[in-house]
């Protein structure tokens, strides 16, 4: 029927706008996200940076090794991996990378016959590993867009605890790192036990985890309680140790939050890009459609065309007897075509 | 003295301050200009900035503090200062850990959420 596949197109074309409409308004919307989540990484920035100068400072003061969290347990038998993906999904390869990535890693370590602890951030990490059927030792949702403190405690906290239970001998955290808004990269890293390189703590204190070496290393600086001066003219309160042993887990915190922060920053710069790239598309289609809607017009209208010169042809043959008849020129007149040309 | 109060989300404050006194887990102390470096963990108490300007009431929860260069940084998870806080809320938060402490003695979180809304309504004033 003349018409028809220009109505088809006709509606595809609206369809493919409205779309881009709504894809346009996201890419929008994750460009001012953005700014605000990179605004929080920065507002974050100082704390750790605090922080990370106290341990030093503690270390510098003789804090040793006697904390959990420094020594590497010198068997491995379990894994924590901790899994940082988004709750929704239309943001590009941005869950995939990261998911992928975990798998891989996992793999490696139930391969070493390690016992795998999955801890899954954002609802999409839960639903892949779940249609997997990995087990799903503790997951957490709802809050990856703008992450809390109140919540990096929460996820630090599942690991932590079962850590310092020795359940737990190691954790490793894979999420996104917000390298600028352009790029982004999957990182894999340790989050417990702490590297005591990264936090300014003697190596050498920490590895050996027996305690006497730590005692010897804390000896001449620190008495018990009270406020000790320090090699490094510092005064405790309470002992190095003890404001360690409450340090640490704060900073394993700090370091949760951070990364749930760049995490977010990532994932708003990854949707941002793919509902940009969509609204292109969306453009891109809109045009080839038009063309192909217009080609169908244009090909209808000679179609008619044809059809009623070749009809009146065959009139003006038939009707050569009765002469005024249908004259051909009265037909092709106004009437036969309305406006159309 | 230049007083940093930094919480993990971010700067909660920053001034000039004559004296800063705060409460360790050993005990209350006080930071003059000059003072000698300095560790400490914070215990849940109010701290007070004091400036020629006028004092500034900080209610902290826990954290750090460290003093050094004439700089004093307070890391604290939770830090309220004076009028961030909601009088109404730490009031009710106040009654309702009393009725629990008056039904079972030794409860823990009862007895923390006590310290805290104390510590909220003193610097509330």
């Amino acid at each position: 029927m003349a018409g028809g596949k220009e109505r088809i197109l006709k509606r595809r074309i609206k369809s493919v706008q409205s779309t881009k409409k709504i894809t346009r308004a996201m890419e929008l919307i994750a460009a001012s996200r953005i700014v605000k989540a990179q605004a929080r990484v920065h507002a974050a920035r100082p704390y750790s940076e605090q922080i990370t100068q106290v341990i030093a400072n503690l270390a510098a003061g003789g804090a040793g090794g006697t904390s959990a969290l420094l020594a590497p347990r010198p068997e491995i038998r379990t894994v924590a991996f901790v899994v940082l993906t988004a709750d929704r999904g239309l943001c590009g390869a941005y869950n995939t990378s990261v998911i992928r990535a975990a798998e891989r890693s996992i793999a490696t370590h139930q391969a070493e016959g390690r016992q795998i602890f999955l801890v899954t951030v954002g609802r999409k990490a839960e639903s892949y590993f779940r249609y997997r059927e990995y087990h799903i030792d503790a997951s957490f949702s709802g809050f990856t867009e703008s992450p809390s403190y109140e919540n990096a405690r929460e996820v630090a906290q599942t690991v932590a605890q079962r850590f310092d239970d020795g359940e737990i001998d190691q954790v490793q955290l894979v999420s996104t790192r917000f390298l600028s808004a352009g790029s982004q990269s999957v990182v894999e890293r340790t989050l417990m036990p702490l590297d005591p390189d990264s936090i300014g703590l003697p190596a050498s204190s920490a590895t050996t985890s027996a305690p006497a070496a730590a005692v010897a290393v804390a000896a001449p600086g620190a008495g018990e309680g009270g406020p000790a001066p320090s090699q490094a003219g510092y005064e405790f309160e309470p002992s190095p140790e003890e404001i360690l042993d409450r340090l640490l887990p704060r900073y394993v915190e700090a370091r949760m939050f951070a990364a749930l922060l760049d995490a977010a920053a990532s994932e708003h710069a990854a949707r941002q890009r793919a509902m940009k790239a969509a609204t292109d598309n969306a453009d891109e289609l809109i045009k080839s459609l038009s063309r192909v809607m217009n080609r169908a017009r244009q090909d209808t209208i000679t179609t008619e065309i044809m059809e009623i010169v070749s009809g009146a042809e065959a009139l003006r043959q038939a009707g050569a007897l009765v002469q005024d008849d249908l004259l051909v020129d009265r037909i092709i007149s106004v009437d036969a075509f309305p406006s159309r040309i | 003295m230049q007083v940093e109060l930094v919480s993990p989300e971010r700067i909660l404050y920053t001034g000039e301050a004559d004296m800063v006194s705060c409460r360790t887990t050993d005990g209350d102390i006080a930071f003059l200009a000059n003072h000698a470096p300095f560790v400490g963990a914070l215990g849940v108490a109010p701290m007070r900035i004091s400036s020629p300007e006028g004092t500034v009431s900080v209610a902290v929860h826990g954290g750090f503090v460290e003093v050094r260069d004439n700089r004093v940084i307070v890391l604290s998870d939770v830090a309220e200062l004076a009028e961030q806080i909601d009088v109404e809320r730490a009031r009710e938060a106040l009654e309702r850990a009393e009725a629990e402490l008056r039904t079972d003695p030794d409860d823990a979180s009862a007895a923390a959420a006590l310290a805290r809304a104390t510590v909220r309504l003193q610097v509330a004033g």
